[in-house]
């Protein structure tokens, strides 16, 4: 049985808000120096709901694991990250003018890509990637590929060619089933993720990584990057925050209490 | 490209047979567009005991009221909206499709722009018409920026977040062109089944319509800091929400969640206690009229969004704010 997990390499988001920057006249991130990417975490957790899913199988499964990007050339971190974490290969497509091509240019690039890998019985992605925050090329392979997907799952199991989800709603779960092939979007709930083991990333330097261009899988150059790319960014910023806070005074939590209920009480707050 | 414009099209969530706030504040939205670059407005309503829906649509900014009622819409399932959704979108033709940036919006509006071949921006802030186009602003690298998009075709689809647009005062004597849909959805299309839904009873639609919020963080110390936060907030009329963190420990329920990929509020007073102030969780509450903060660290990131701050142990500010308010109470 084949799973791809689909895969994002993106500047650390958890670095301190003053640190990120943003060049406004070429409408892109400028790069904090000396930081390395990272998988953006939901997607590190699809990773993780994939190898739960080989896990459960037990050792001598058929389960293969690949995972499957898009990147210019050198963007084998990533992968290399999500091969130590104990997926079986990897497929990079190799694309120079990726970047800001949007979401429905991945969409359709990785849909292509899927195809060209073949017989692929379940597709995971992350909720949304946590540098655009879209969270629209996961729906948009399943579409493309005409297959059902379910979202923001907390739990993926497989049994007998049907996958059973556990979908986090926002007061609740629900529990909803589809027959493969089937695409799976993992939400933050799936849960802390596996340390990459010293065995798996010695293993992971000897994983067969394929990297194709856009031609070998069918794709022409009307089809990749900013050519094929239907939104324009007219702007790119951070807004501007202009509020002075105002610290409440008090020697003692008691005194800070009791200034604070007094302003609620001026403000008829109660 | 040929494009008609006729105006713009609103998605208006129905839960248990009414409207949400989210379907109203996009329907003021959708006026304010139609204002600016012409058309009317048509709502589209899905769900089961309708019989009052296009009443209040009407009142609320609709020209056109689509209404397709039917006992399989009670629940929402995208696969079962996504054909008679298509059809009504590729007869209408408007040049803006508003979809709330909900639980079943986010998981909707992806599929439909790749079912009618557009494009979609997701949890949109605001709209502006600009030389006739739609320019959708939205939350970018965990709310730390915000991005201006413009789509090549038509129409363009928009997820709005919660509390960003202002709902209409209802007018009653609005008059609307009120339609029945007949449904073309086959349900053995359906692929994926609804094995069993559960949904906690705890706070509800409070968190979005509450006048005061008051948002739990790491800084609480554990569970226990939520009772206090619940007492709180059962003092004031408020209702409580949490940080990411903090539901990821399940230190509370998961439904409390206030952020990117939780819920979008915005009190008149929103009270963080023990919150840092992660961008992620700004975007779910930034737009709170006043925000307050109460944290031990004078340079917590939270401070820098708050009218006012409080400087301390929350564990011990907390419970004198609850005393301090039973007194001014008595």
């Amino acid at each position: 049985m084949k799973i791809v997990v689909c895969v994002k390499q993106i500047q650390n988001p958890e670095i301190p808000p003053a640190q990120f920057r943003i060049d406004e006249e070429a409408k892109v991130l400028i790069p904090v120096s000396g930081l390395l990417p990272v998988l953006s975490p939901f997607d590190e957790q699809a990773v993780e709901a994939a190898l739960r899913i080989r896990d459960r199988a037990g050792e001598n499964s058929d389960i293969e694991i690949t995972v499957l990007t898009i990147a210019a050339k050198g963007a084998r971190g990533v992968i290399k990250s999500a091969l130590a974490l104990g997926a079986d290969n990897a497929v990079l497509l190799s694309e120079p003018t990726f970047d800001g091509s949007g979401g429905y240019v991945t969409a359709r690039n990785l849909a292509e890509t899927i195809r060209a890998i073949g017989n692929v019985d379940l597709i995971l992605t992350g909720r949304q990637a946590a540098d655009g925050d879209a969270g629209v090329v996961g729906l948009g392979i399943a579409e493309i590929l005409d297959i059902p997907a379910i979202t923001f799952a907390r739990d993926v199991q497989i049994n007998d060619g049907v996958v059973t989800v556990q979908r986090v709603l926002q007061d609740g779960i629900e529990t909803v089933e589809a027959d493969l092939p089937a695409l799976v979007t993992i939400s933050n709930e799936l849960g802390k993720v596996r340390h990459a083991s010293m065995r798996e990333t010695m293993r992971a330097a000897k994983k067969p990584v394929k990297e194709w261009m856009p031609e070998d899988i069918g794709l022409d150059a009307t089809q990749v990057g900013s050519s094929a790319t239907r939104y324009n960014l007219e702007r790119l910023y951070i807004p501007v925050n202009d509020i002075e806070c105002e610290f409440i005074g008090g020697n003692t939590p008691a005194e800070i209490a009791a200034n604070f209920a007094k302003h609620m009480r001026e403000t008829n707050l109660i | 490209m040929t494009e008609k414009n006729n105006g713009v099209l609103v998605v208006v969530e129905i839960i248990e047979s009414q409207p949400i706030d989210l379907g109203l504040e996009m329907l003021a939205l959708a006026r304010r567009l139609t204002d600016s670059m012409g058309g009317t407005v048509t709502a589209v309503a899905f769900g089961s005991g309708l019989e009052t829906t296009g009443d209040i649509l009407t009142a609320h900014g609709a020209d056109q009221v689509l209404i397709n009622d039917n006992a399989i819409f009670a629940d929402f399932h995208a696969e079962a909206w996504l054909p008679d959704l298509s059809k009504i979108i590729t007869e209408v033709e408007p040049a803006i499709v508003l979809i709330g940036h909900s639980e079943s919006g986010t998981d909707l509006a992806p599929r439909l722009a790749f079912r009618l071949d557009v494009d979609v921006a997701t949890g949109c802030e605001s709209i502006e018409i600009i030389n006739g186009r739609p320019h959708m602003t939205r939350s970018c690298f965990g709310g730390l920026a915000r991005e201006v998009v413009t789509f090549a075709k038509t129409p363009a689809l928009a997820t709005i977040r919660s509390k960003t647009q202002e709902a209409l005062e209802p007018m009653m004597e609005r008059v609307a062109d009120v339609k029945t849909v007949t449904s073309i959805l086959d349900v053995d299309s359906i692929r994926t089944r609804v094995i069993n839904r559960e949904r906690e009873q705890a706070t509800g639609a409070k968190l979005e319509s509450a006048k005061i919020v008051i948002g739990g963080g790491l800084g609480l110390g554990g569970p226990e800091g939520f009772k206090t936060l619940n007492e709180f907030a059962e003092l004031v009329d408020g209702a409580v929400g949490a940080s990411r963190a903090a539901c990821d420990l399940d230190w509370c329920p998961r439904s409390y969640q206030i952020g990117l990929s939780g819920r979008t509020v915005a009190p008149e007073l929103y009270l963080a206690v023990g919150i840092s102030g992660a961008s992620h969780h700004m975007a779910g509450c930034g737009n709170s009229k006043t925000i307050v903060s109460i944290n031990s660290d004078p340079n917590a990131e939270i401070f820098k969004s708050s009218r006012f701050g409080m400087v301390g142990n929350s564990q011990e500010i907390m419970p004198a704010l609850v005393e301090e308010i039973k007194k001014l109470k008595a």
